[in-house]
């Protein structure tokens, strides 16, 4: 134990040429040089003081936590070494097929794939398509989110009407000269990404009807939105994903069918609409009777104030949980790969069944849960600063 | 109270009686017809099939085997029991994975909330990386990265030579049933189960409940005194014989489910104990409470009201995700029925219902019986 703090204390102070330099060049001067070195001493030790101190309440604060910091460094020295081994120094990262894999992971096979990891069998040539699609809906949500923006209830607005009806002409194509792309050529990441966007378009003014129908005087409404809403959320995501693929043809006329992935849409968008409707429901009861009583003492009638009153304090109350939503979303569109959409694990899923890479599993889902990784941590950071913001806001 | 916050101010907007009257019957209509259109649609499309709505198929012999069961199944047993076997299947790993979630939860949040620096680190990367990817990726990944690349049966991974890893799945010792095995294990579910009734029934006196937790863990150990013994896996040939085996789709569902229901529990700890004021903590000590004590009668008691709500929605969570084991062919009851009893029967609209019904009836069981619980807990105000 006093060997590692002796360590770690050397670790921090010692071998600094910036503070040993001056000593050296004032050697003559022996007064100011004693006063230095005096003050070099001094700071060293403080500093060892300082780095046993953090040692002593961190990580050794009685002998059980002692013992503790100690089994963890050894697990982590166990697991942390071949992990980091595998994942780099033996890692093989340029080939185009299995025989250059080693011991180590063959990220070779992921730059292999990385074109049908992104884009699925999106017609090559058309995929810069995709790209455009993608960056203008990330341009309006960032502008949407943009707190300092001017025009934020346009870009909003822009956002869910606009953006998606030029998104889908640029995806599908077959006019503007724009060659026709079928869905099911559709997949990789981006059909996440598009997946998450339309269920999100979708279910956002349904859970705003469903939350308003729940919390209506009339109980008719009032008993079919909260049976409605009941229902999905009682019921796992996948069975009703297979519902929409398989109940929802005998439903419709002969003749009629959707698309594979319009069904998988409207799927999700039931779902999500469900938990977005208690989110919303949480924020209308958040907002104090003194608001509604406010907009009626000014002539507002129900609409007027739940539009211009109550609806935009609500929405500021659950951004995080509606992001937050979005977040489970996005991870659950993954579960589109069961029904036969080749979202980003259904790609990496075929794509480890290919004769020229079989059997890399581990590189392919490690290399998904990377990308996921970082989409969501980058989305609940945003949530977390969203949930600041309005907390300060409101005192 | 909750009747006047529910309706918020619509009371402002008062509405005439005949009005309310004539915009419900308009809904109703309007529901009605969409329904009847639906109806319409679905009965012409199973004349078109020359089928109907008919739930008689669940008495035809089902005619396909599961790869695992708790209950016993063959292929000439009905689809009513091929039901029954695979909703076994589902709870069974759900409670499994309710089980280790909870233990790990608990032990990640510990974890998050200690002093100690290196733990709260290891422990905040675990859950964040748990949290933020997809469930249904976590269990591909430990079915085809983990299990599936597990060495044969004679090169398995030992644990202390009485349990055994390999790519056929994780081979465990069996007990062995004495003749009061079954009653007494009976017995000790039904303890655990009417504790909490028996304890209304009881004469009042102070150490009632400490008695009546006795009882559970006696029965345990009468249970563990009237086996035969147990019955240890064993290499024989190319394959183990005796105990029991969980297949490698069961490990990699509970895994997965246990794992990432267990990010989302430490969190809720993490933020149920940081929710108690530091006051409370700091009252306990000044009134010379031992840290054993504070944390027993004074943080755990308020943390827990705080985290049964919150708990309930994640175990309901991990029973619902328990359908992701149609990913990795875990027979559970979307595999067998959105999956194999519908491509055989092709009894589209009857088996999705059976579904989502029976998934329901699971949820508000639940949720009914841990809104009890929570009651119990909960604060109560004069």
């Amino acid at each position: 134990m006093t060997e590692k703090i002796a360590l770690a204390g050397t670790g921090t102070t010692g071998g600094s040429p910036l503070v040993d330099a001056p000593l050296n060049g004032a050697a003559s001067s022996n007064a100011a040089a004693n006063r230095e070195a005096g003050a070099v001493a001094k700071r060293r030790a403080t500093t060892t003081a300082r780095a046993r101190r953090w040692l002593r309440a961190n990580l050794f604060s009685s002998p059980l936590m002692g013992a503790l910091s100690v089994l963890t460094l050894l697990l982590l020295g166990l697991a942390l070494p071949p992990l980091f081994r595998w994942a780099f120094l033996d890692a093989v990262f340029d080939g185009s097929n299995r025989s250059v894999c080693g011991a180590g992971a063959c990220w070779a096979f992921i730059a292999d794939r990385l074109e049908q990891f992104v884009y699925g069998r999106y017609t090559p040539a058309e995929r810069w398509r995709v790209d455009v699609a993608l960056a203008l809906l990330a341009g309006f949500a960032a502008l949407s989110l943009w707190s300092r923006n001017p025009h934020r209830a346009l870009s909003v607005l822009l956002l869910v009407t606009l953006c998606p009806a030029v998104a889908a002409v640029l995806l599908i194509g077959g006019v503007f000269g724009l060659p026709f792309v079928p869905t099911d050529q559709w997949g990789g990441l981006s059909l996440n990404i598009i997946l998450t966007f339309a269920t999100v378009v979708l279910a956002l003014p349904l859970g705003v009807v469903l939350a308003m129908g729940r919390r209506s005087q009339l109980s008719v409404i009032r008993w079919s939105c909260t049976a409605f809403i009941e229902v999905l959320r009682g019921v796992p995501l996948l069975t009703v994903l297979f519902m929409a693929m398989v109940m929802l043809p005998m439903f419709l006329p002969e003749g009629v069918t959707f698309d594979r992935l319009v069904r998988a849409i409207i799927g999700l968008s039931l779902f999500v609409a469900a938990y977005f409707a208690e989110i919303i429901r949480a924020g209308l009861q958040g907002i104090p009777k003194g608001q509604y009583e406010a907009a009626a003492a000014i002539g507002l009638g129900f609409w007027g104030a739940h539009r211009l009153i109550v609806l935009p304090q609500a929405f500021r109350l659950v951004v995080p949980g509606i992001v937050n939503t979005v977040i489970d979303l996005f991870k659950d569109t993954t579960l589109v790969s069961i029904i036969g959409l080749f979202d980003l694990l259904g790609v990496v899923g075929q794509s480890i069944k290919d004769p020229n890479w079989l059997g890399l599993g581990r590189e392919g889902y490690a290399f998904a849960a990377l990308v996921f990784f970082i989409c969501c941590y980058a989305m609940s950071l945003l949530s977390l600063r969203i949930e600041r913001r309005i907390r300060s806001s409101s005192h | 109270m909750a009747g006047k916050s529910r309706k918020g101010g619509s009371s402002l907007w008062p509405m005439k009686a005949s009005h309310a009257l004539l915009m419900q019957g308009v809904a109703l209509l309007i529901g009605g017809l969409v329904i009847a259109w639906f109806a319409q649609n679905a009965a012409s499309n199973l004349a078109r099939r020359s089928m109907q709505l008919d739930f008689g198929f669940l008495g035809s012999p089902a005619g396909f085997s599961m790869p695992f069961q708790i209950l016993s199944f063959g292929p000439t047993d009905t689809y009513f029991m091929a039901l029954v076997t695979a909703f076994a299947n589902t709870l069974l790993v759900s409670a499994m994975g309710v089980i280790t979630a909870t233990v790990v939860g608990l032990g990640l949040g510990v974890m998050r909330l200690s002093h100690n620096w290196l733990l709260s680190t290891v422990s905040g990367a675990i859950v964040e990386l748990v949290r933020n990817t997809p469930q249904l990726l976590q269990i591909v990944f430990w079915y085809v990265g983990v299990l599936q690349v597990l060495p044969q049966a004679r090169q398995s991974l030992s644990f202390g030579d009485v349990a055994f890893l390999n790519i056929r799945g994780l081979f465990l010792p069996a007990p062995i049933g004495g003749p009061w095995s079954s009653v007494l294990l009976i017995a000790f579910f039904l303890s655990l189960a009417l504790a909490p009734l028996a304890r209304r029934y009881l004469p009042l006196h102070p150490r009632r409940s400490s008695l009546l937790w006795l009882v559970p863990p006696l029965l345990l150990i009468a249970l563990a005194f009237s086996l035969k013994g147990w019955s240890l896996p064993a290499l024989k040939g190319f394959n183990f014989a005796g105990g029991m085996v969980l297949p490698p789709e069961l490990v990699a569902l509970w895994a997965g489910l246990s794992l990432y229901t267990a990010a989302f529990v430490a969190e809720i700890v993490r933020a149920s104990v940081e929710a108690i004021g530091k006051g409370q903590v700091e009252a306990a000590n000044s009134l010379g409470l031992s840290s054993w004590l504070t944390l027993r009668l004074v943080v755990l008691p308020q943390a827990l009201r705080l985290m049964i709500p919150q708990l309930t929605n994640q175990y309901l969570n991990l029973i619902k995700s328990s359908s992701l084991g149609a990913a990795i062919a875990y027979p559970e009851i979307v595999q067998i029925f959105a999956g194999t009893v519908l491509n055989q029967s092709g009894r589209a609209i009857e088996v999705m219902v059976i579904v989502m019904g029976v998934f329901l009836i699971i949820n508000l069981a639940a949720s009914a019986a841990l809104a009890q619980l929570n009651e119990r807990v909960a604060l109560k105000e004069r």
